[in-house]
């Protein structure tokens, strides 16, 4: 019904913020959650945070990303090894 | 048949499905009547006895420059790709310029160096060329063309008829790269990220990959426009195979993803310029993995799926990380931004 | 340990579906989840006697013919701006869309804000926004609109096609579709209303309503509470979303929502008109509202012959029962505006198989 991604808030400035997902940065607004601080971890819908999120629930989105680059290092290592023998 | 107000949309460029029925119903059939044609990337033809292989491509893509690479570069990757995938060593291309009145020739000449450069390390020779100009606004900044020659390489066989069920299908690096770097790019996009095109010359890695396995590849082909699932789907309606790719193996570089993420597209769909798929005999895999890995443009490659039996309605299922599975349809031709 | 979890969901639904026996119907609401259910393939997993039933919870699925219509006309406008967020190109009007008209004036944006930014570049040109969405998107347009007034622009509209999504639960329950045993909740609609809003509907109709996430996990653990509940028949309101959604909800939020629109009867596609389920912007802003600046009489526009996707978005029917589905419409070439959104029913039903 309605995407939204966790990211961090980076910069910000009133309700104008810069938020960060991955090292992607995009500007979005804070207008609708006045609470969040620099640094916080926010949901955000169509360029507005709609909601701030801890570390644990990032993560729930985040892990996967986390598992992808579990999976590349790896993947480095095994070849590592490889090369080894 | 053509309805009157039917016009051409930008998903019919996309690689999808759009463009599929176009060639399909209206290009195929005005060109070669009803006489069925094996229509591929690059075309095998007779001159005086040797097979010579035959491709052509045209760029078109905003913004002309990107981290890592630019049109004039994808100029040159995009033709050697589709000759080397075909199994061909590309050998010569031709060079087109359509320019728009009013282009900065410093812009051009930054083109153009970058279009000798990448033909000099790929080591092909751009042997002839024509240039245009047309008013401004009947084109966007420059558009490129060109086509590629290349004889085959020896102890190759490959097509959709050399695959069989119990293939693998390996893939030499992460996906989206290139699709989601133009993305950020486009100015009404305004992300800034720190991705990178994957944009690069495959002949030498895919040399490799034949020279060492000879007919044990049976198929290659570079996920371009519609991403893996439109070739994918088009190996599976063109071998009568199914195929069954397994999510948590298809590298993807997690800022990649995060992008696709923000923008709400699927990487499956998105395009790559430095990526092909080979489909591999079974008992090749390790070493074709090996010989991948061992080219820097390989070292991430992965063994994603496997071909499945002979079906009357083959299909590209995907296993997710949590074991169900999904059918991973052919794409539209465009992704759009999304808030739902 | 995530797989654990998910063990732990998918023994649990086995478990509650076995003693329950029959048929068990539950309906995603939210249109994110369906979508998610299919990329995580999350039906493949389910017991038989467990049926997920597609819900009216894509804004796209749900804007009726005429709002579209009147986008299309607006779009031929010269003089006008069409901001619109990406979802909205393909849906099909009565005889075109907005990617087949192919117009230079029809402009993808990913916020209300760009929307506000086109109408300060172009002064010369009125900007029509084209506000869908549900009471996740809705709070944007307030603040576009409060942008709009801030800095005097006179040329930027909002076209409202905004709805409310309790209104709907409420009328499938009412006799719509009173098979739905429970109802899987939308994770970011909830965000904003909180899960203390449900709390009348799992009262008066004695439905468990679980607020889901959209990670597999959280899917299925919504799943294994709704069936646990209904197999202890206590019905409740429950979130497994976690600490994003608060009973309350987000009351800035909603703040901004009360202060420019206020619910309306409406009509929403396949399910005719639902009392108070869409929203108008008030009469104090009547000068943003594009309605009423282009004194566009909304037409009820007749919906194509053939096309059921109200029975789809009722939950009565699955999008493959459809005669059209596969055959006259297909994502290529949708009639109804299921399969046009990437998470209408039929568009994933049919994207990503059963």
């Amino acid at each position: 019904m309605c995407l939204a991604v966790p990211a961090r808030i980076v910069e910000m400035t009133g309700d104008q913020a810069v938020a960060d997902a991955m090292g992607n940065r995009w500007a979005i607004r804070t207008t609708l959650t006045p609470e969040v601080k620099l640094g916080d971890i926010v949901l955000v819908h169509a360029g507005y945070a709609i909601a701030k999120i801890d570390e644990e629930e990032a993560k729930k989105t985040w892990e996967l990303f986390e598992q992808i680059a579990e999976m590349e290092a790896e993947r480095g290592k095994a070849q590592g090894g490889d090369h080894a023998t | 048949m053509t309805e009157e107000n039917e016009r051409i949309l930008l998903a019919h460029g996309g690689g999808g499905r759009l463009m599929a029925e176009l060639i399909a119903k209206t290009i195929a059939p005005t060109i070669y009547g009803d006489k069925p044609q094996n229509l591929t990337d690059a075309a095998s033809v007779d001159i005086d006895g040797k097979e010579i292989l035959f491709t052509t491509d045209s760029f078109v893509v905003q913004p002309l420059f990107f981290p890592a690479g630019d049109i004039g570069k994808l100029a040159v990757c995009g033709t050697v790709n589709d000759l080397a995938v075909c199994g061909a060593k590309p050998q010569t291309l031709s060079l087109a310029l359509i320019i728009e009145e009013g282009f900065a020739v410093a812009a051009l000449e930054k083109i153009l160096h970058s279009i000798g450069t990448t033909a000099r390390q790929a080591g092909v020779a751009i042997v002839t060329g024509d240039t245009k100009v047309v008013e401004k606004g009947a084109a966007d900044g420059i558009f490129i063309n060109t086509t590629g020659i290349g004889p085959r390489r020896r102890n190759t066989r490959l097509g959709f008829d050399c695959i069989e069920p119990g293939d693998v299908i390996l893939i030499n690096g992460t996906l989206g790269d290139h699709g989601m770097t133009i993305m950020s790019k486009r100015q009404e996009l305004a992300i800034q990220s720190p991705l990178q095109s994957d944009c690069a010359c495959l002949h030498e890695i895919i040399g490799l990959l034949l020279d060492a396995l000879g007919p044990k590849v049976k198929f290659m082909r570079d996920p371009t426009r519609g991403g893996l699932a439109a070739t994918l789907n088009e190996i599976t309606q063109s071998c009568g195979c199914g195929i069954e790719i397994e999510e948590k193996k298809i590298p993807v570089d997690p800022a990649v993803k995060a992008a696709a993420d923000i923008l709400g597209f699927d990487i499956l769909n998105i395009a790559n310029e430095g990526k092909f798929v080979a489909v591999v005999a079974a008992d090749a895999e390790k070493q074709a993995l090996d010989v991948l890995r061992s080219h820097p443009l390989g070292r991430k490659a992965a063994r994603i799926g496997v071909v499945g039996p002979k079906q009357p309605h083959s299909l590209v299922e995907l296993i997710t990380r949590i074991g169900g599975r999904r059918i991973i349809g052919m794409p539209y031709g465009r992704e759009l931004p999304r808030i739902c | 340990m995530r797989l654990n979890k998910i063990q732990q969901a998918r023994e649990q639904i086995e478990k509650s579906c076995a003693k329950i026996g029959r048929l068990v119907q539950v309906m995603e609401v939210c249109g994110t989840h369906t979508v998610a259910l299919f990329r995580h393939g999350i039906r493949s997993l389910l017991p038989k006697n467990l049926k997920l039933l597609s819900g009216p919870g894509c804004p796209v699925c749900v804007t009726d013919q005429g709002y579209i219509d009147t986008v299309i006309d607006l779009a031929g406008r010269p003089d006008c701006i069409i901001a619109t967020y990406g979802d909205m190109i393909r849906v099909p009007g009565k005889n075109t869309s907005l990617e087949r008209l192919s117009l230079p004036n029809v402009r993808i944006v990913l916020s209300s804000d760009d929307a506000v930014t086109l109408a300060k570049n172009h002064p010369d040109k009125t900007v029509v926004f084209v506000a869908v969405g549900f009471e996740t998107t809705t709070p944007a347009t307030a603040v576009a609109i409060e942008q709009a007034d801030k800095f005097g622009l006179n040329n930027f509209t909002v076209l409202c096609g905004h709805k409310l999504v309790l209104p709907a639960m409420r009328a499938l329950l009412s006799g719509r579709n009173d098979k739905i045993d429970a109802f899987l909740c939308p994770g970011h609609v909830s965000i904003i209303l909180g899960s203390r809003a449900y709390e009348p509907i799992v009262k008066e109709f004695k439905r468990p309503c679980v607020v889901g996430g959209f990670e597999a996990e959280q899917i299925l653990s919504g799943l294994a509470k709704i069936c646990e509940q209904i197999e202890q028949n206590k019905p409740a309101v429950d979130s497994v979303y976690g600490l994003a959604v608060r009973p309350e909800g987000n009351k800035t939020s909603q703040q901004w929502m009360e202060k420019y629109f206020e619910p309306c009867d409406g009509p929403w596609r396949g399910l005719g008109c639902i009392p108070q389920g869409s929203l108008r912007i008030k009469d104090t802003y009547a000068k943003f509202d594009a309605q009423k600046r282009f004194s566009i009489a909304q037409m009820p526009a007749e919906e194509p012959c053939g096309c059921l996707c109200g029975q789809v978005l009722c939950g009565l029917i699955e999008p493959s029962q459809c005669g059209l589905f596969g055959k006259k419409c297909t994502p290529d070439h949708p009639v109804g505006p299921c399969m046009v959104s990437t998470e209408g029913a039929c568009a994933a039903w049919y994207k990503y198989g059963k």
